[in-house]
């Protein structure tokens, strides 16, 4: 009925018109294989890059729903639209960052899961919020250090070891507060997580200011920073990355310890968000942030996409979905939506290569 | 051994008329002409680049001809693959085999197509003594049950050979089977290559080594630059005129290596030993100086330039540079006492295929295009346009991927990588390996005037004659271990051969 993810447990929220269901996109990341294309900087290229393509269907979609559906283009929906992809938005950044360098993080959703439980049994045992919140970013950080050790030292693949810590993250989750659901936070911090209060003179709420900051900051790092094209060399080619003199060890490090801390950042954003912290919050929401980052454009076999493709796939399926329900679609038919726009997404810039690599072929021939 | 006269040769078994084959821009072979015989040894002569392995990969139905046919008993063949070949009768034992590690020998030979019992099951005493028996024919020790991993190249080899009989192979084609092979290993081979052929198999031997070719075979096809020089018989034929036929020019143009004076010691290495790899190597290159790293595949050359670099570790000894210690372990401690390896692969290591020319060459030296780590895209592409003039890199646009760049102006993409690093130890590892004889000599010009420059050049090469050709000083490793330090008034093709081979040092023990 609400959240990313069927709950079973009912936070005090009613207007359920407000609220999205992005799509569960198992099968799609499953399905996704290589994907040429996408590197910045394409030139002639550029209008038929996949992650331009995905923004200019979001405008699409935007117009398109401001003229044919009665409520979308209000503040409040927009706003709530948007508060409603934050935690995914969030995790999407570094998940970017991962993927690109031909990494992926499964456990960030048990990580939202854990912070948020950790933060619900301290506050039920009286802290203060002002040390709940550290705290849980401490965890968030060692969570992805653990992730991050296991990858870069002990030298498993980040899919397998990502797979185990998220099954162990969300035990502890468990362990640390059990069933309950802990829900008296109060509202001087619900405020700040509140899609009814944007920052002043927008509609955009707090979470995705933060995420509107974040992802100009991830941006200017992946596409104009040394660190960002390392990135790029160890997701296409690990072993020349490393004999070119890049740390590829380290910077793994640091990507998994800042997926963690995003991801128990995200689980702050949304035991306030929903006024509930249980261990199950944000339940299979790691196949929503990386199917996002798939449809915008990014190489699930590493070392191809942009930034902004990815913030255009999360965006995409958040209002796309808004608008969906706002026109009374079901949540099966929403999830059906997201699925072909993902299979979609994998298929098209396959198929542009195909044509092109003809193209030039035929060139070649004649020439 | 003695061989029979081509001479009185009925039709060939396997014969190419005419070939020719293009990739891309390249003219790997044209219009060559091949004619293997039964019961006759034929050796395929010619250097890196010359076509050999086109051939070889058209005989053994990886590529079809553009043009030319493939007769097989007369009869014009065009194989569906190399599973096609192989129904033919023609098998390939290439210089590193393939098999699969945690199997049996047994196993490996009947792979895919093993003796069934009832419901599918296999027969594995049927495959044990079917594998048997093709030991016992090849007249060599080896059991069927031993697991693949473990046997030394050469026993590997005479798995591939026994797998290939038991497809009744007619054709036996021999990629460079003795790079990796001691002295006693080889004879046993050739031994075995003998025996079938006089059972009536038509054998195509392929080899660096001069010496072997003359040993094993009765005529020779000779290739340059992928055309046919010459098809003749071995006798009467010298080792040198052989070489002539091959290089086909001056050798002084190919290796333009100037007397230079070689100063202080830039790169010292002491005692360095990686468990199982290698052992107490300890040696030292001086500023000015062409050392070159001789020695058969898998002597453990590549690992200790590798563990001086410090992608590997090493167990034990140290590395120093211009007199300093290095951090172990740290290729960027190593970059920035001014070391620089140019790797051997260059696909995996060398270069990140898929990405730009540009952003390639920028790769080691992020941090020095602008200030913070940003990257400045004009700085980045002025300096690759710059090496790119300097090493006369023939490209489309500097944005295009390096894939799309022949071998050799790949290789100068990684060369111009890492000279944009203002080395003063440069290692190159094979740096001419699989690159056209006009790079190839500008190539070993910039190495040349690089040590002119005072850089001291630490190369590893598998091609003996860039080895007596380029370098001041040959050192040479066997098994692990330095054997020889030559002065290149003593390295000659013997000299570094014996020491390569190990036959020096058994001579002496």
């Amino acid at each position: 009925m609400k959240g990313p993810i069927p709950r079973t447990d009912t936070a005090d929220r009613t207007d359920a018109a407000a609220r999205t269901n992005s799509a569960n996109g198992a099968d799609a990341v499953a399905t996704s294989g290589a994907r040429p294309g996408a590197e910045p900087g394409g030139g002639a290229g550029r209008f038929l890059r996949w992650d331009t393509a995905v923004g200019v269907l979001l405008v699409a979609v935007l117009l398109a729903g401001g003229g044919t559906t009665d409520g979308f283009a209000e503040i409040t929906n927009l706003s709530a639209a948007l508060n409603d992809t934050a935690e995914i938005a969030l995790i999407a950044l570094p998940m970017t960052l991962l993927v690109v360098a031909g990494q992926v993080d499964l456990s960030v959703a048990s990580m939202l899961g854990l912070s948020s439980a950790l933060a619900g049994a301290l506050w039920d045992a009286g802290w203060a919020f002002e040390l709940i919140v550290p705290l849980c970013l401490l965890v968030g950080v060692l969570g992805g250090l653990l992730n991050g050790w296991l990858v870069t030292r002990v030298g498993l693949p980040a899919l397998a070891v990502t797979i185990g810590t998220l099954t162990l993250y969300r035990g502890l989750a468990s362990v640390v507060l059990g069933n309950k659901a802990v829900s008296d936070f109060p509202e001087s911090y619900a405020q700040w997580a509140s899609y009814t209060e944007p920052v002043p003179g927008t509609f955009i709420p707090y979470p995705m200011a933060l995420f509107a900051v974040l992802a100009a900051v991830a941006a200017f790092v992946l596409h104009c920073t040394a660190a960002g094209r390392s990135l790029f060399a160890i997701g296409a080619q690990e072993e020349a990355a490393r004999f070119a003199g890049i740390r590829v060890k380290r910077i793994k490090l640091v990507l998994f310890a800042v997926a963690g801390l995003t991801a128990s950042f995200a689980g702050i954003v949304y035991t306030l968000r929903y006024g509930s912290a249980r261990a199950d919050n944000g339940l299979g929401l790691e196949l929503v942030v990386i199917a996002s980052v798939l449809l915008g454009g990014v190489d699930f076999n590493g070392g191809k996409g942009t930034l902004g493709g990815a913030v255009a796939g999360v965006l995409l399926i958040g209002v796309l979905n808004n608008l969906l329900t706002l026109n009374g679609v079901s949540n099966e038919i929403q999830v059906i939506v997201t699925g072909v726009l993902l299979v979609i997404s994998v298929l098209t810039p396959r198929v542009i290569a195909l044509v092109t690599e003809r193209r030039r072929r035929r060139a070649a021939t004649a020439a | 051994m003695t061989q029979p006269e081509p001479a009185a040769a009925p039709a060939p078994v396997l014969a190419l008329e005419e070939v020719t084959k293009s990739f891309g821009n390249v003219r790997a072979l044209r219009g060559v002409s091949l004619r293997l015989h039964a019961g006759q040894a034929h050796a395929l002569a010619g250097e890196n680049g010359a076509g050999k392995s086109t051939l070889i990969k058209i005989l053994a139905g990886v590529h079809g001809p553009d043009s030319g046919t493939v007769l097989l008993d007369g009869r014009p063949v065009s194989f569906a693959g190399p599973a096609g070949a192989r129904d033919a009768g023609i098998a390939v034992i290439y210089q590193e085999p393939t098999l699969f590690a945690d199997l049996s020998i047994a196993e490996n030979i009947f792979m895919g197509r093993q003796p069934r019992r009832a419901l599918g099951r296999i027969d594995h005493a049927a495959v044990r003594e079917a594998t048997a028996a093709l030991m016992r024919r090849l007249g060599v020790d080896l059991d069927p049950d031993r697991p693949a991993r473990g046997l030394s190249i050469a026993d590997q080899q005479i798995v591939e050979i026994a797998k290939a009989l038991s497809f009744d192979a007619r054709v036996l084609i021999m990629d460079e089977p003795t790079a990796a092979l001691t002295g006693t290993e080889t004879a046993r081979l050739f031994a075995v290559v003998d025996a079938l052929r006089a059972e009536g198999a038509a054998v195509l031997f392929i080899s660096h080594r001069l010496g072997e070719i003359f040993e094993l075979c009765g005529s020779v096809t000779t290739l340059r630059d992928g055309a046919l020089v010459a098809t003749e018989d071995l006798d009467g034929l010298t080792e040198d005129d052989l070489v002539r036929r091959m290089v086909g020019r001056d050798l002084e143009e190919l290796y333009p290596k100037q007397d230079t004076a070689s100063g202080e010691p830039a790169l010292t290495v002491r005692r360095l030993t990686r468990e199982g790899v290698f052992h107490d190597v300890s040696f030292e290159v001086r500023r000015g100086e062409i050392v070159a790293l001789a020695g058969l595949v898998g002597a453990g050359r590549s690992e200790v330039v590798q563990a001086v670099f410090g992608v590997d570790s090493a167990d034990a000894g140290e590395v120093e540079v211009g007199g300093e210690k290095l951090r172990p372990g740290s290729p960027t401690a190593a970059m920035r006492a001014g070391v620089a390896l140019v790797p051997e692969d260059r696909r995996q290591r060398g270069l990140v295929m898929e990405m730009s020319i540009e952003r390639n060459i920028a790769l080691t030296g992020l941090d020095r295009l602008g200030s913070a780590g940003v990257v400045r895209r004009t700085l980045e592409r002025s300096r690759a346009a710059d090496w790119a003039v300097r090493l006369q890199l023939k490209y489309g646009r500097l944005s295009d991927s390096v894939g799309v760049l022949s071998g050799g102006n790949q290789q100068k993409v990684v060369l111009a990588k890492w000279l944009a690093t203002e080395p003063g130890v440069l290692i190159v590892d094979e740096p001419t390996r699989g690159i056209d004889v006009g790079t190839k000599a500008e190539v070993h010009r910039l190495l040349t005037a690089l040590a002119a420059d005072g850089i001291a050049v630490l190369m590893v090469s598998s091609d003996l004659p860039e080895v007596l050709g380029m370098a001041d000083r040959v050192l040479v490793m066997h098994e692990g271990r330095l054997v020889a330090s030559l002065p290149r008034a003593e390295a000659t093709e013997e000299s570094v051969m014996a020491a390569a081979t190990g036959r020096s040092s058994e001579e002496a023990a």
